[in-house]
């Protein structure tokens, strides 16, 4: 059965007539269009549709759309404001972070949650933080610089 | 200034049965001029049915276009998978062209657009196509020079290009762009000399770190793999599935399926699938399906291979054989027979394999997640009946390959479910399906029988393989009596191969590699001899020695013999014309078998290296990649039954398993370039066994290498 769904998707306030039960990551790229949120395993195992709820990294696989209501939901589309990147996005550039990119968008998305909570982490708590995402290209050590320097950009307020 | 010979050569170049006309590339693209070449490797050409070969041979695979706008567009069939060949291309081409990176653009993987290419992969599209489209770009260069001649009334030997300018060195201010001359013409050149070996040192962009040219549309989720692409009137698709391989449907009910508002079930024989515009229902339909079967599978499983294989009616076939291996056996101290088996991987992309078909008239487009645009072509003319010029494929951005993509099953599918519906189809495999269809990198079996004399020089070196081919099998040592016998599924004989296998990355060199070199280590411990030194004693080849060298230097390595208590060890060889040196260092809890890789060093020679960062990004991958097989990748299987299927249970490498990682690429500026994408994975697993040796003095005889089979073998020491 539809019903209307009222949530904040990147910012904007969104109101969509909708079967609350449907699975959240296909609405999102099927409904909305915002397929930077990625379907790997459809099953929590890999990240790789990890968006922000609430500023709190969650596998949108895994939930159904219903779950949203009232919330605040923020995809990878929803990082770059006023055409500038964040600096996550930023940095996964400068430090070549990504080979097929396919993880990619999972893998900001995790580290955002991740700098939103603790913005000062250390190695050992990024690595803790990214754990559970996937990469298969081997982009690990450069995904992990990456975050190391978008921290310090942020806390220096850039 | 480098001054190509010219030689065009204006033929009429009639069809080939593997692509369009080139005249219809030129339509199609408008105008400008066009450099037609041929990249064609002959590997390449050994996916390419026999028939075909003699005519590919004469074709012009692969051409350059330089547009009104000044843009420098490569056109060909090879993709981008998160290799990096999209960057390191365009900087070939700016260096060839004179022209700024930035107007640079690869045009990949598109089978109306682009000319015929077998595939990407075996680390050849560097190695191989570049140096033929550096041949191209430098004879694009000199028409452009010989126009520029014309335009400016100035002799070609006065002009200079910069930056896509040509410029009268005598008066500056009499110059034309590219973009100038390029206006209104439509000139085809067809470019027949051979690339010039030499010059790989005068560069302004080859030599230097680029970022990917595709990163900002990665990190922002614009960039578009096939799975995001929308057509009107989409509909999702879920097709039936057997419970195994070899299993065959009996009996089926898809009434259940049909009553679920919005889903249609469609039917082609054994063929069955669901469709509806909702993603959501399709996984609630198929479910429904109630499907009985008849099985005739392989009586085998993930235990029983290895006796399976040894006891197959293969074929036997003698790679190499050099010397006496009866004489060498006799003048051995020491004699060492040892056998190594390795399991089925599975390719483990994060995208799993996807396609979206569209029938419009009578014409198909497969969009897909591939590494055979061309292959996936092939399939669906033959299977579905379309003539050649009504079937294109687009391969749009790639996540992930590492040889699995080279199997294209998922884009048939598509195709066919396109025709039956008449709607665009969009499938996307689950990771259940992702699994059972993969074309895993195949289990074997290696058996070694070598020898050393007194002095520690090996003897004899008698090597076996089963089923994991020969790539990584040469001996690479000095050994005078050698022979290296390959076993593979013998003319008439059954299946060996409960399922699919195919290539993975760097093909059963990893097999190979790990049999080599544990040998090689076990010997030298055997020897009482450091492992870097029994190497180095034993090899002749130059470029082995300067990359064992190389590591250990970037390892800060302390000779010692083996087992020493360290936790260090080596391995090396080589792997798509790249040479490969490593040394890791772990620990080892020898409580629980659980081995931590501290770090680990890699050097490499890979000929001119085109983008260092680039590379030293597919030597991390490799590296990281490499611990995957090494410690958990294991795929269990009962007959046709895959039982792991989930990347829960079929564990990838993850953050906190990372080593710290050195990598050193060998300056080989004046050597041609070779492949990057995979040697560096070669060695993972025989460095890790080595060091956990020289930490515990328990040798693991395969991978992976997990805890369980870790404790085992320090029992056993």
């Amino acid at each position: 059965m539809e019903e209307t769904l009222r949530f904040t998707l990147n910012g904007k306030k969104t109101e969509v007539m909708i079967d609350p039960t449907q699975n959240l990551l296909w609405v999102l790229r099927n409904h909305f269009g915002l397929t930077g949120t990625k379907f790997g395993c459809g099953m929590g195992f890999c990240g790789a549709c990890t968006i922000l709820i609430d500023d709190e990294p969650v596998r949108s696989c895994m939930l159904p759309a219903g779950d949203i209501a009232g919330k605040k939901v923020v995809t990878i589309e929803g990082l770059e404001k006023n055409g500038k990147l964040h600096p996550l996005q930023k940095a996964f550039i400068d430090h070549d972070a990504l080979q097929c990119g396919f993880c990619t968008p999972g893998m900001i998305m995790t580290a955002t949650g991740l700098l939103l909570k603790n913005p000062s982490p250390t190695r050992q708590e990024i690595i803790d933080g990214l754990e559970d995402n996937l990469c298969r290209c081997g982009a690990h050590v450069r995904i992990l610089d990456a975050v190391e320097t978008a921290a310090k950009t942020m806390k220096g307020g850039k | 200034m480098k001054k190509t010979e010219l030689k065009p050569k204006e033929i009429q170049v009639s069809e080939t049965g593997t692509g369009m006309k080139r005249r219809n590339f030129v339509k199609l693209l408008g105008g400008g001029i066009f450099i037609f070449f041929q990249p064609l490797s002959a590997i390449d050409l050994m996916a390419v049915p026999l028939q075909e070969r003699r005519s590919l041979t004469k074709d012009y695979n692969a051409f350059l276009q330089i547009a009104a706008d000044g843009t420098v567009k490569c056109f060909t069939g090879k993709i981008e998978m998160g290799q990096g060949v999209i960057t390191s291309l365009a900087q070939m081409m700016a260096d060839e062209l004179n022209v700024p990176f930035e107007k640079v653009k690869m045009v990949m993987g598109d089978t109306d657009l682009c000319p015929y290419d077998a595939g990407t992969w075996g680390s050849q599209t560097t190695q191989t196509f570049g140096p033929a489209m550096r041949a191209a770009a430098a004879e694009a260069r000199a028409v452009l020079v010989d126009l520029g001649s014309a335009r400016l009334g100035v002799p070609a030997s006065q002009l200079e290009v910069r930056d896509g300018v040509v410029v009268d060195t005598k008066n500056p201010r009499n110059r034309v762009t590219y973009g100038q001359l390029a206006k209104g013409q439509k000139l085809e050149k067809y470019l027949d000399v051979k690339p010039p070996a030499e010059e790989y040192t005068k560069f302004t962009y080859v030599g230097k770190s680029y970022n990917r040219v595709d990163s900002y549309e990665k990190v922002t989720g614009k960039a578009k793999y096939t799975g995001d692409l929308k057509l009107p009137g989409m509909v999702f698709a879920r097709i039936l599935r057997p419970p195994s391989h070899g299993a065959k449907l009996s009996s089926v009910d898809v009434s259940p399926a049909e009553k679920i508002e919005g889903v249609k079930v469609v039917r082609d024989g054994d063929f069955i699938a669901v469709i509806s515009e909702n993603r959501d229902k399709v996984d609630e339909a198929i479910v429904k399906i109630k499907a009985e079967y008849t099985f005739n599978e392989l009586k085998v499983n993930d235990k029983t291979i290895f006796d399976w294989m040894l006891s197959a009616d293969s074929a036997v076939n003698v790679v190499r054989t050099a010397g006496d291996i009866e004489a060498g056996y006799k003048s051995s101290d020491k004699i060492f027979e040892t056998e190594f088996n390795d399991v089925y991987l599975a390719h483990a992309p994060i995208e799993t394999h996807t396609a979206l078909a569209q029938l419009v008239g009578d014409k198909m487009t497969v969009w897909a997640s591939t590494q055979s645009p061309f292959g996936l072509q092939d399939n669906i003319i033959r299977e579905l009946g379309y003539p050649r010029e009504k079937v294109r494929v687009i391969t749009p951005f790639v996540g992930g390959g590492f040889g699995g993509k080279a199997a294209y099953q998922q884009g048939v599918e598509a195709a066919r479910l396109a025709k039956l519906t008449g709607k665009p189809v969009m499938l996307i495999w689950t990771r259940d399906e992702e699994f059972f269809y993969d074309t895993f990198h195949s289990a074997g079996v290696v058996k070694i029988n070598s020898g050393i004399d007194k002095s520690g020089r090996i003897t004899f070196w008698d090597y076996h393989v089963w089923y994991a081919g020969t790539r990584g099998a040469d001996t690479i040592y000095d050994v005078p009596n050698a022979k290296t016998t390959s076993y593979s599924r013998g003319k008439n004989a059954p299946p060996v191969h409960p399922f699919n296998t195919g290539p993975w990355r760097a093909p059963n060199n990893n097999t190979n590699t790990f049999a080599r070199e544990s040998q090689i280590d076990i010997m030298a411990s055997k020897a009482g001899i450091d492992p870097l030194e029994f190497r180095l004693k034993n090899l002749k080849d130059e470029k082995m020695i300067d990359c064992l060298k190389a590591v250990a230097d970037k390892f800060g390595y302390v000779p010692a013999k083996t087992p020493g208590g360290r936790g260090i060890g080596i391995a090396c060889g080589h792997d798509a014309g790249t040479w490969v040196a490593e040394i890791a260092e772990v620990k080892v809890d020898k409580e629980t078998g659980k081995v931590k890789v501290v770090r680990i060093a890699c050097a490499q020679d890979m000929g001119l290296c085109v983008n260092p960062e680039g590379s030293l990004i597919q030597m991390e991958g490799c590296i990281t990649m490499g611990l995957g097989y090494t410690f958990t990748e294991e795929i269990f299987f009962e007959g046709g039954n895959i039982l792991t299927r989930g990347l829960d249970t079929y564990e990838i490498p993850r953050f906190s398993w990372l080593p710290k990682i050195d990598c050193v690429i060998l300056d080989r500026k004046d050597k041609p370039p070779r492949g990057g994408g995979e040697p560096a994975i070669i060695a993972v697993g025989a460095v890790v066994a080595n060091a956990i040796h020289d930490a515990t003095g328990a040798r693991l005889f395969r991978v992976p290498m997990t805890p369980a089979r870790v404790l085992n073998a320090i029992k056993k020491v």
